[in-house]
């Protein structure tokens, strides 16, 4: 399995989570906050257990707490990954 | 910036009896989205009810209702995956009301602001999805926004976030009387210190589960011609046809009115001059239903004789002993045949907590235009002793409207709103 990249990550977010018809999402928003981009913390966790879903895996407890922009969540997806492997 | 939310201490005994004054309408049902397209609809007698087309009726004994399907296409994206329908008819119906009474709740202080809703149930086919998918797939497939989205105050939590309404705010539960009790609340909180309320219900459930809930009431009709199906104080009375949508008001306190530059007699809908809810005695009593006593007290709240009533809104169950029981309360009080009685939910079917302030809007709407919409579909009245306004419209001056609701379990509800003066 690759890598789970910003674009997966970005339509993850529009399906789970809807998406603020003021900001986009199709630019560099690797390092926005997610608070800045209009994802609350139910939206994140409604975000991340359909990537959990998808991916078959399961992130370690705090993964949503502490990731608070795009770059972290792909980093702690993809090394949830990697350890699967 | 910090505002003590206790400012009702300022209030004084002169508040603690104000009529607030209804500001705006935001209004959905079967026949009509918008204020002007249903009032347009209910004065021509088009009817909303018709097969059910949200999910298939097919295997249940009651197919008929006031469907509303909705452009849901002006409201923000990022409320789709946490609402049910019912609570986006609800927004639509908030933004409505607050552009008609033309006031921007973010511009208003911190606490100047509420919302009371009425609710029956919560955001049924919202709940229904995430716990199909909870038995057949598993909890890591329910949604997040299972935790607030089917829970019946839904629609204040949405309309509160989404209006900036951080005053008193709630929510009330009394079945089919809820919506009208909200706007008695929401008076209360007027007198006691929040300048301005959203009221009202917007409600429904049209969904296999809800569907089920409604048929187990009995009180359903299984009627298949929507013509001759919901048939209040008729004698082929067997049951209501549900819809869904209502209603929501912007109540205002008369001094904040005047405040942001609205004259408040001639820019405004009316006033809520009297609320008053009862409840019926236990099953198997030999004491009188509450509704009458609902009606004198509430009159009694506005100040008003029977004789100043112009019209009345009738609950109209289309169940026979409840016609009946209503038919007798009303000519108790106003006399056999003495005030003009409608019930144009005939054309949308009953809202749940959404009729009774959907009635309270069409009761403000012909006081405007002095004109009584129609009971429809009553070809062989029950012969009861009230002067019901059957098939057409009825022009008259009209100055104060009484509104009826009943919910299952004994509950009575009773508004009166007149022309401001």
């Amino acid at each position: 399995m690759g890598a789970f990249t910003i674009t997966e990550l970005v339509d993850t977010l529009r399906e789970s989570a809807g998406e603020d018809e003021d900001i986009t999402l199709d630019g560099d928003i690797l390092t926005v906050t997610f608070e800045d981009l209009g994802y609350d913390s139910l939206a994140l966790l409604n975000t991340v257990s359909r990537i959990e879903r998808e991916l078959g895996v399961r992130l370690p407890d705090g993964a949503i707490t502490e990731a608070n922009t795009p770059a972290e969540l792909l980093d702690a997806v993809n090394n949830t990954l990697a350890e699967t492997v | 910036m910090s505002v003590s939310p206790a400012h009702h201490a300022n209030r004084t005994e002169a508040d603690l009896r104000v009529a607030p004054v209804i500001t705006g309408l935001g209004v959905l049902a079967a026949n009509g989205i918008g204020v002007e397209e249903y009032w347009a609809a209910v004065l021509s007698g088009e009817s909303g009810l018709a097969e059910i087309t949200r999910f298939d009726p097919a295997g249940y004994s009651a197919k008929l209702a006031g469907q509303v399907d909705a452009d849901f296409s002006a409201l923000p994206n990022r409320l789709m995956p946490q609402t049910d329908h019912m609570t986006r008819l609800a927004l639509l119906a908030a933004a409505e009301a607050f552009e008609d009474a033309d006031v921007d709740p973010h511009q208003l202080p911190e606490y100047a602001a509420g919302v009371i809703t009425g609710a029956s149930a919560g955001g049924f086919e919202f709940g229904q999805r995430e716990l199909e998918a909870l038995w057949s797939k598993g909890g890591e497939y329910v949604s997040a926004y299972q935790s607030f989205a089917w829970f019946y105050p839904v629609n204040s939590g949405q309309i509160s976030i989404r209006h900036a309404l951080r005053g008193a705010s709630g929510t009330v539960v009394a079945e089919q009387a809820g919506g009208l009790d909200a706007l008695g609340k929401a008076r209360r909180n007027i007198r006691t210190g929040t300048d301005l309320m959203v009221a009202g219900a917007v409600d429904g459930s049209l969904c296999p589960w809800g569907w089920l809930c409604q048929i187990r009431s009995g009180r359903l009709t299984d009627a298949t011609d929507p013509a001759a199906a919901f048939l209040p104080f008729d004698r082929r009375a067997a049951g209501h046809v549900p819809g869904e949508g209502g209603a929501l008001l912007i109540m205002e306190h008369p001094e904040h009115v005047a405040r942001r530059g609205v004259d408040p007699v001639h820019e405004v809908h009316g006033v809520l001059a009297g609320h008053s809810a009862t409840f019926d005695p236990a099953p198997g009593s030999d004491a009188p239903s509450g509704l009458r006593r609902a009606i004198e007290q509430a009159l009694r709240d506005a100040g008003i004789s029977p004789r100043e009533v112009d019209v009345v809104f009738a609950d109209g169950a289309g169940v026979p002993h409840l016609d009946a029981a209503e038919a007798t309360a009303i000519a108790e009080v106003f006399g056999p045949r003495g005030v003009p009685v409608t019930v144009p939910k005939t054309m949308t079917g009953r809202l749940l907590a959404g009729g009774g302030p959907l009635d309270v809007a069409t009761a403000l709407l012909s006081i405007r235009d002095g004109v009584i919409p129609p009971t429809v579909n009553i070809e062989r009245p029950a012969g009861h002793p009230i002067d019901l306004v059957r098939d057409t419209p009825r022009e008259t001056p009209l100055t104060t409207a009484l509104v009826l609701a009943r919910g299952h379990g004994g509950f009575n509800s009773a508004v009166v709103v007149r022309r401001a003066a």
